[in-house]
């Protein structure tokens, strides 16, 4: 059994913290660029130029590209044949958000409690979803989740009979819904499938997908290429001002479920997609 | 587009040479409150009592900063979501509020507000706070810092870049920009 010590886990975990939140990753700023040399309004290429400086500056400072530094987001790959030396996984990452949020300067935006909403003063707990994978690695992926985007995403359970139809219509009506809220143009992370409490999570892990990077399934690839249209096509554009740039990408991840069945969940992402990975 | 100058605080003149797809920049003091913040101010002004600043012709900016690093004035600082502030706002637009700098839809009660008392809703850039936070020049906590980050904040900004969603006369950005790009197809949802 392969070990990782406990101090690693929580000097990579804030890391990434510090990473995902000052520099947006290559893959998204080049789906950025595409939209803004596609964009037909002039307010709308205007905004999406904004954007790219503001990416770009922040990256260069140091300084979080957005003020909503997110709930900690993170995605844990871990090999069968690996363990934690020193300590537990779940703490180390709860140590390494603390760390990475108080001594990088980034805002703390978790409540203990959701409605008694007292500050937590660290950013912790992070939200870990994990995977046992073969082999003995430990991979990390941290995703901080704004608000804005988030508070305009919208689960739903379909019939069967509502079929493909049913979903694209939800999915098209959750962009136009969420209209400037969510700072578009936004990543469109679909969760199709699983049960009531799954879906909702193959959403997120949509949003983990690196950019420019289509579904394996044919049938999905062109689902997603067909709902970016009908997204684009709604007129919302950067910000909401108009324009021709509603969403960059829509991601869809699937899972099989019960016979009468149809999950459905949409994830929206602002266009600062933050993601950083490591794997120990 | 060439932006309107604005400088704070805003006469009722001001404010009706503003519409809807209009580009500005804003200098002067703008005060920084969301959520918390407005809660503290309305319930100040339904016991009756002063409130902390004279919100004549003045600017709020809905605003929740990254804490500033040594040698800045304050750290990432976009707009946040002003929908959150809309059960609050009315009564500040009855105070004499002129303008607000969020980003998002507002309800119909604000909507309302701005041509009943004469004011204009901004959007600034969404998830631009880097390179907003060099448009604000000073920052200081004016009152509630038991808030923290939620506290009302003083601010002191150059040329701070706004676009005019909501002017005093029904004008709406966000609907009149949407109808100019939708496409027939996007109907069938």
């Amino acid at each position: 059994m392969r070990t990782i010590a406990y101090d690693d886990v929580v000097s990579t975990t804030k890391r990434l913290c510090v990473e995902a939140n000052t520099r947006l990753g290559d893959d998204v700023l080049a789906v950025i660029r595409a939209a803004a040399s596609r964009e037909s309004s002039p307010l709308g290429r205007q905004v999406l130029a904004e954007i790219l400086e503001n990416d770009e500056l922040a990256a260069c400072e140091g300084t979080p590209m957005c003020q909503d530094t997110g709930s900690a987001v993170v995605f844990v790959e871990l090999g069968e044949g690996v363990q934690v030396s020193g300590g537990h996984l779940r703490d180390a990452i709860d140590e390494g958000v603390r760390q990475g949020y108080t001594e990088g300067y980034l805002r703390k935006s978790m409540v203990a409690d959701p409605l008694r909403r007292k500050n937590t003063g660290d950013n912790t707990p992070a939200v870990v979803h994990v995977d046992l994978t073969p082999g003995d690695r430990l991979r990390l992926a941290l995703l901080p989740k704004g608000g804005g985007a988030e508070n305009m995403s919208r689960a739903t359970m379909l019939t069967p009979a509502d079929g493909e139809r049913g979903v694209k219509a939800f999915v098209v009506e959750t962009v136009e819904r969420a209209g400037p809220n969510a700072c578009p143009p936004v990543i469109v992370g679909v969760g199709i499938g699983g049960t009531f409490d799954t879906v909702g999570a193959l959403a997120k892990k949509a949003l983990l997908r690196r950019a420019g990077e289509r579904h394996p399934d044919p049938y999905y690839a062109g689902l997603e290429e067909e709902l970016l249209e009908q997204i684009n096509a709604l007129g919302v554009g950067p910000m909401g001002y108009g324009g021709t740039t509603t969403a960059l990408e829509v991601r869809i991840e699937v899972a099989p479920c019960h016979i009468v069945s149809l999950p459905v969940a949409v994830n929206l992402q602002c266009h600062a997609a933050r993601v950083a990975r490591a794997e120990l | 587009m060439e932006p309107k100058r604005l400088t704070t605080p805003l006469s009722d003149a001001d404010v009706e040479s503003l519409h809807a797809g209009d580009l500005v920049t804003i200098t002067g003091v703008i005060y920084g409150a969301r959520d918390a913040a407005h809660k503290r101010l309305t319930e100040a002004m339904s016991r009756g009592e002063t409130l902390p600043v004279d919100l004549q012709g003045q600017i709020v900016y809905y605003v929740g900063p990254t804490p500033a690093r040594p040698g800045q004035a304050i750290g990432a600082a976009g707009p946040t979501t002003s929908t959150r502030m809309d059960p609050y706002t009315p009564a500040l637009l009855a105070r004499g509020l002129k303008g607000m700098i969020g980003k998002g839809y507002r309800s119909r009660a604000v909507l309302e507000a701005l041509r009943e008392y004469k004011a204009v809703y901004l959007a600034a850039t969404g998830g631009a706070g880097a390179l907003l936070a060099k448009r604000i020049k000073k920052a200081d906590v004016m009152a509630y810092d038991d808030l923290g980050p939620e506290a009302l904040y003083r601010f002191e900004v150059e040329e701070f870049p706004a676009m005019v969603v909501n002017d005093a006369f029904g004008g709406d950005l966000y609907a009149e920009g949407k109808e100019a790009f939708r496409k027939g197809m996007a109907a069938l949802a």
